[in-house]
């Protein structure tokens, strides 16, 4: 094992220094949180409205109408103004949510001090990465304030409709563009961000710290970054094909013959499922990026509350390994129906489905670790067993689309939707938010209020099982998505339930203004935290809350034992900490 | 219906251009009348089957047709736009707006003509959402949804220009904006005439303009209050 | 607290289970040939998927019951076997629900993508377009006219851009937006997109295609049963994707050369 010498960098001075163009891997990973923070918001009052005008499509909504005088004029949604909030929602919550929180916020700030470095290997190319991902957020952002608006063509894009400009109608102008320039800025930014997480693992690991005995969560951050690192390098140059078809008269993915708003379309030769094949080949791996994470933090955290170890810590990295593997084989199972060669539908299929046993093993690991525990039930306890329940109901419904012949009837509809959300909307925001308020002590020095967080879990769990589970019976009866509103016959009867969804997203949106006022109270005027209030044993848990600048005060720290020894007696109590000098006393 | 609609739609041409006509006042001025007939075989006009909207399909009792050709008897040609084209000085828009609506997945007037800068109204009188896209080159081109009770959309065009109108979510919905800088211009009915008034004597242009057929001119001098008699004939082909 | 987290899971999971169980939602009748293999696999996977559901549900939540930490001096105890049977769970019992599933659920799909068409099928070509299906048959000569994308003009309703004035196999062409086909007979459609993505679905047909742009895709089904059913588009298409739909009528062999003896009338 080697071990770089740390650097070792003064202090910083002045303002900006300390706070905005911070090189410390702390600031840059609160600043990814803020803007994961300020993205989630966005995200969420987008999906009000698309919920609001499903379930009531033609009744004004107040203010609306000022806002946005084009999509919504007299405060109605326009339907192609639906489609853009439903695009800019997704784009915003899988990219500036799921793949900053939990890897580039929590994973930023907590790897090195959990390795026991003093700060990533390349502050500057980590702090460069955020200002990236910020200017990415603008330029996403920007696109609401366009002429033509927004794009609609879904976080998807899918080519020939956001490739041939603006004949192709509204939101399809500028916006468009704006969406491919913003999304290559993001994957440069995660590139650098990945180069970083996998340098600082592998090289700045301090003494004693062997791969075996790292973090269930570095190892999460880890394996994800390398997931990231060939993921976003397809996506980029994707992005900029589409780019130069957009502006640049290419035809990457614009075949012969179209005539779009009654215009023959002066294009040849490309190929629109080149486009579906190089968004997914990044699309499929992109969701493991997003919820690996979560399964390091839940691995991470859940052992401190159950009061033991892990069940099985070696089997979960080879299960996280495998997963990342076949992350990469299974993407056609977003295209069964696209057009390309059934055969492949078969093909694709076939990892999709064993993929579900390394999946079903770490669940089961997680419900292993819970049997025979000592379960202390603070509010990051109860987001780890919602976590479990969530991520069980999610990973079940894609079970289903992972045939093709279901996929047949399945495809395209609510079930789909319902499924995506619960694995990636509901699961990993739990992952978030346990991750939120098991480190919130450490990275502000304060503790934030345990009866406002068990509110917040109570009201959330329930509240997205009203509105996610019924999306389920929805795709059942065959209920198409993506749709502003529902006039077909067969839909008019499923509106009630649609109401249901409506209803109950705005009370669940509701409550997360509890876990807003929690966080931002915390931050300012929250009671002081000890240096280890949940009396866990990893590296961030033995310096001061919060670290200082160099996460150590100078002295790097000793390991001599694994990330979970909880449950024997020892010195501390029923724990030893990674840095203890005494030999493991786990009875 | 259809041919109730051509009926207003020829007697509004008569009419705006009467009341467009600046100059001297028409008991001084000349006139041009005629009719515009077609030889050959014209094209069928086809049922349109509104069956994806049901809300518009029931509003006709018979389903209407196409509009790209409208024959009347006498081999009458009608949504023939006959105007000025040259000789007139131009001349300030009118105020009133020309009205354009959106009823039972139709437009009505399938061929509006105004002035530049005359003000255009569009009116969704359906319930159900239609989108309606003005394919302008030479003017800015815009599209907008107009939702179920949306109100209506006021516009008008900064330049003259000859613009097909679609509808995005209803793909048989087609019509014209067509922008004159004159004031001097008739839309033949289903009896194929026309009526030109208001021309001060001069040496004029006359075109008449049929969106299938294309263009067809003619040279008139009016020398005093007299009515000249033009008379268009287009080649009709029956694909 | 870890009670009533337990309550919360056991009634989550029972009433979700049970809306399942009781097809409040369900899919509509199954008019298709090849439907009942689909719906034969869907309720085999919720059988079984139904039952892991509720089997992991159940052990979080006793586990989250049992295992609260009480001031009893217990000590913490690790899973009996340890990580073994879990792997061995997983491995063996859901390697062997997908092996099976694959195996079964290979055909069928296999059985409407891959096969061939019945040569005997009745032909219909299809276009989809932002925001509308037009279908398209071809006439007494039998034979279908060349498409033509540059002559496409809607306002007199060529949609598939023919050139009947040249084309002599293009005049007898009927073109219409409804999808009139005969029951039990084998149907044979060709999808053409005019612009975008679009896609083809009628979940009483258990049938679902992407049209997609520059490609000329093929899928047969025979339908079972008389009746009028929508077909919709679910690949996002623009702004009417939600106002894209068509109607499919199953009509008696007699009622469909009726029907379209009259469609060819009005061409």
């Amino acid at each position: 094992m080697t071990q770089t010498t740390a650097h070792h960098h003064a202090p910083p001075q002045g303002f900006l220094r300390t706070h905005v163009f911070s090189l410390d891997h702390k600031v840059i990973g609160k600043q990814y949180l803020d803007l994961a923070l300020v993205a989630v918001c966005t995200g969420m009052v987008l999906s009000w409205l698309m919920r609001f005008h499903l379930a009531w499509p033609e009744t004004p909504i107040p203010g609306l109408g000022r806002v946005s005088p084009t999509g919504a004029a007299g405060g109605v949604i326009t339907p192609e103004y639906y489609l853009a909030l439903m695009t800019m929602h997704g784009t915003i919550m899988v990219f500036f949510v799921l793949t900053t929180a939990p890897f580039a916020g929590f994973g930023n700030y907590f790897l090195p001090i959990q390795v026991g470095a003093e700060d990533m290997a390349f502050p500057r190319i980590n702090m460069t990465s955020f200002w990236v991902t910020l200017v990415a957020f603008l330029v996403l952002v920007a696109a609401f304030f366009v002429g033509d608006g927004p794009p609609l063509s879904g976080w998807t894009a899918y080519a020939p409709l956001s490739a041939v400009g603006k004949d192709a109608g509204p939101g399809q102008g500028v916006g468009q563009t704006l969406w491919a320039v913003s999304i290559t800025l993001f994957c440069v930014a995660q590139l650098l961000g990945a180069l970083n997480f996998i340098t600082t693992t592998l090289d700045l690991r301090t003494k004693g710290m062997s791969l075996a005995r790292m973090p269930y969560s570095t190892w999460a951050w880890f394996i994800t970054s390398v997931i990231g690192l060939i993921a976003f390098a397809v996506l980029m140059p994707a992005c900029i094909l589409l780019i130069l078809d957009r502006v640049a008269g290419t035809s990457f993915f614009i075949p012969a013959g179209l005539v779009i708003s009654d215009r023959l379309q002066p294009h040849s030769g490309g190929s629109p499922l080149l486009w579906q094949h190089l968004f997914w080949f990044f699309g499929h791996p992109e969701v493991y990026i997003a919820i690996l994470p979560g399964f390091g933090i839940i691995s991470h955290i859940l052992p401190v509350f159950a009061r033991k170890p892990l069940l099985g810590p070696r089997v979960l990295i080879a299960c996280l390994v495998a997963i990342a593997f076949l992350s990469y084989t299974v993407w056609g199972h977003h295209m069964f129906l696209s057009g390309m060669n059934p055969f492949s539908a078969t093909l694709f299929s076939v990892p999709t489905l064993i993929i579900t046993i390394p999946a079903t093993i770490v669940t089961l690991l997680w419900i292993g670790t819970i049997y025979g525990a000592r379960l202390r039930f603070t509010t990051p306890a109860l987001f780890c067993l919602g976590f479990v329940s969530v991520f069980v109901s999610g990973g079940i419904s894609g079970f289903f689309l992972a045939q093709p012949s279901i996929d047949t009837y399945l495809h395209g509809t609510y079930f789909v939707v319902g499924h995506f959300h619960f694995v990636m909307g509901v699961a990993a925001m739990f992952g978030i938010f346990a991750g939120t308020y098991f480190w919130a002590p450490k990275m502000f020095g304060r503790l934030m209020s345990e009866t406002l967080g068990k509110w917040h879990f109570w009201l959330t769990f329930i509240g997205v099982y009203c509105v996610f589970m019924p999306m389920h019976y929805l795709g059942l009866a065959g209920n198409v998505r993506r749709y502003s509103a529902f006039t077909d016959d067969y839909l008019k009867p499923m509106i009630p339930l649609h109401r249901f969804i409506t209803i109950a997203a705005l009370f669940t949106g509701a409550a997360q203004l509890i876990f807003l006022f929690n966080l931002v109270w915390t931050r300012l005027r929250g009671p002081k935290a000890p240096d280890n209030p949940w009396e866990a044993t990893t590296l961030e848990w033995s310096t001061t809350s919060p670290p200082p600048f160099d996460n150590f005060g100078g002295r790097p720290p000793v390991v001599h034992h694994g990330p979970d020894e909880y449950g024997g007696n020892s010195a501390a109590g029923d724990y030893v900490m990674q840095t203890s000098p005494e030999s493991a006393g786990v009875a | 219906m259809r041919r109730q609609y051509i009926w207003i739609v020829g007697a509004v041409g008569l009419v705006g251009s009467a009341l467009g006509a600046r100059g001297a006042p028409p008991a001084m001025a000349g006139a041009i009348s005629g009719k515009v007939t077609y030889t050959g075989t014209p094209p069928k006009m086809k049922p349109i089957d509104m069956a994806k909207e049901p809300s518009c399909a029931k509003q006709h009792a018979t389903p209407v047709t196409t509009e790209n050709v409208v024959t009347g008897p006498g081999n009458a040609l009608g949504y023939v736009v006959v105007y000025i084209s040259a000789g007139d000085p131009g001349s300030s828009a009118p105020s009133e707006a020309v009205r354009y609506d959106q009823k039972g997945c139709q437009y009505i007037p399938h061929v509006a003509v105004m002035q530049v800068s005359q003000p255009l109204e569009i009116y969704n009188d359906d319930q159900t959402s239609h989108n309606i896209h003005p394919l302008a080159r030479v003017n800015p081109e815009w599209n907008k949804s107009q939702p179920i009770g949306a109100p209506p959309i006021h516009t008008t065009w900064e330049k003259p220009e000859f613009i097909p109108v679609k509808c995005n979510v209803h793909p048989w919905m087609h019509g014209w904006f067509l922008v004159l800088t004159t004031s001097h211009y008739a839309v033949t009915g289903e009896d194929g005439g026309f009526s030109v008034k208001g021309l001060p004597p001069g040496k004029y242009t006359l075109t008449a303009w049929q969106e299938q057929f294309g263009t067809q001119t003619q040279d008139v001098t009016i020398s005093g209050t007299e009515t000249k008699t033009v008379d268009f004939v287009f080649k009709a082909r029956a694909y | 607290m870890g009670k009533l987290f337990a309550v919360v899971v056991v009634l989550i999971t029972l009433v979700s289970a049970a809306i399942f169980a009781s097809h409040i939602w369900w899919l509509p009748v199954d008019i298709s040939a090849h439907g009942h293999a689909i719906d034969r696999q869907l309720t085999e996977t919720m059988a079984t998927s139904g039952a892991l559901f509720v089997l992991s549900q159940l052990a979080l939540a006793v586990f989250a019951w049992r295992y609260g930490d009480r001031k009893d001096g217990r000590k913490v105890t690790a899973f009996p076997g340890g990580v073994t049977p879990m792997v061995v769970l997983a491995v063996v019992l859901v390697g062997a629900e997908i092996l099976a599933l694959t195996f079964v659920g290979s055909k069928v799909w296999a059985g409407i993508y891959q096969a061939p068409p019945d040569p005997n099928s009745l032909q219909i070509d299809v276009q989809a377009e932002q925001f509308a299906f037009y279908f398209r048959y071809p006439g007494a000569d039998g034979r279908f006219g060349s498409v033509h994308p540059e002559r496409i003009d809607e306002a007199s309703g060529n949609f598939f851009g023919l050139d009947p004035a040249n084309d002599t196999t293009a005049r007898d062409d009927i073109v219409v937006p409804t999808l009139g086909i005969p029951v039990n007979r084998p149907v044979l459609l060709t999808l053409r997109a005019k612009d975008v993505n679009h896609a083809f679905y009628v979940p009483e047909l258990r049938i679902q295609q992407d049209f997609v742009p520059g490609l000329v895709i093929p899928l047969h089904f025979t339908a079972t049963d008389t009746g009028k059913h929508e077909i919709v588009c679910t690949q996002l298409c623009g702004l009417g994707h939600y106002n894209m739909r068509a109607y499919v009528e199953v009509m008696s062999q007699p009622q469909f050369d009726q029907w379209l003896k009259e469609r060819a009338a009005e061409q």
